[in-house]
């Protein structure tokens, strides 16, 4: 009989240590920091470009971008008004994680910024697994995906701490049913906070800038 | 999900604790993994047998447990198993809900031999 030697350890513990030490870094900045996770045409830039204008003279925000290739997202992100803006590109691999975080705050002052928003790569699966040491990881849903994705990605949305549900002004277009929905998010996460926005006509945005300043300045 | 990465982790680990517990060999992981963590066993197994050859864990066994899904209820405390139908507690109907078990991910033991071990062997039977 060999012997037996117990380990009980995390297999994602390399990436998790990681993502510690970026915590560690942006809490040192006093920085406040989100990681924007949804799939592909969700909205997650445009969300960014609605956000920037309305957090001018408020917070000072670096934007880090992950994308399989392009920098569309981060010149989208700078010209809304982005104090910096760093794009990833991840060759190929369709998350970010935190090594490659570690490589863009290594590139930003992170003294001279409040709010650092992370735009994840669009995917509602592999980010879920992959901790970057964000404070708070938000998702956006959008109605045109349909009322089935909660049930469908139960682990992106059991791991987030709050919901945009973006598009809101295509519901009496879409068969969207909201209960439907809400259902299944409240038995994944309970009590996420929660804001139906549209990031084309404005509506309910309001919502969230102020929960975003409101967490920024809480971690201050 | 990512095996490749996994896997790599997987044999990490296993080498640093086979390393300081004085083995010459693995012979089996046991891995404990939640039916929430989508990990597709035979393709560890297919990464493993690849990135282990040359290493003291070569031709190790992999174990995989599988850890069904169960939320327990926060208004009545009821545990219950989960399917894609019923997330809702089946007791109270209650939505408030966290996951109990199911996103376990962790390589719990592995079997190694040392050349203690099977001398010891050689001396029980």
């Amino acid at each position: 009989m060999p012997l037996n030697v117990p380990i009980v350890e995390n297999i994602m513990n390399a990436n998790d240590r990681l993502a510690q030490e970026n915590h560690a870094r942006i809490d040192a900045a006093g920085m406040f920091s989100v990681n924007l996770m949804a799939s592909p045409g969700a909205g997650k830039t445009s969300l960014i470009e609605q956000t920037l204008p309305r957090l001018a003279d408020k917070l000072r925000v670096a934007v880090v971008d992950g994308d399989i290739a392009t920098s569309f997202d981060a010149d989208r992100a700078a010209a809304a008004g982005a104090q910096a803006s760093i794009q990833i590109n991840t060759g190929g691999e369709c998350h970010l994680d935190a090594v490659m975080l570690r490589g863009a705050l290594d590139q930003l002052d992170l003294t001279k910024f409040d709010l650092l928003i992370v735009e994840n790569v669009g995917n509602l699966v592999c980010p879920a697994d992959f901790r970057l040491g964000t404070h708070k990881s938000i998702l956006i849903a959008s109605i045109p995906e349909g009322d089935d994705k909660p049930y469908k990605y139960p682990g992106m949305y059991r791991g987030v701490d709050a919901l945009v549900i973006n598009k809101i002004d295509l519901l009496p277009y879409i068969n969207f049913k909201m209960d439907f929905f809400q259902r299944g998010v409240e038995a994944l996460n309970p009590g996420i906070v929660t804001f139906p926005v549209s990031c084309r006509t404005g509506e309910g945005l309001d919502a969230w800038i102020s929960w975003l300043i409101e967490q920024a300045r809480k971690e201050r | 999900m990512h095996e490749l990465p996994i896997t790599q982790s997987i044999l990490e680990i296993s080498l640093r604790y086979a390393e300081q517990a004085g083995a010459k060999r693995v012979t089996d992981l046991h891995l404990v993994i939640g039916k929430l963590s989508y990990v597709v066993d035979d393709s560890v197994q297919f990464y493993w047998d690849m990135i282990a050859k040359g290493t003291m864990a070569e031709g190790a066994i992999l174990h995989f447990q599988r850890v069904p899904v169960e939320f327990l209820c926060l208004d009545c405390s009821h545990r219950y198993p989960v399917d894609d139908e019923t997330l809702a507690c089946p007791h109270c109907q209650s939505t408030r809900v966290k996951v109990a078990s199911g996103d376990e991910f962790r390589l719990e033991s592995i079997d190694v031999e040392t050349s203690d071990t099977s001398d010891v062997n050689s001396v029980e039977k």
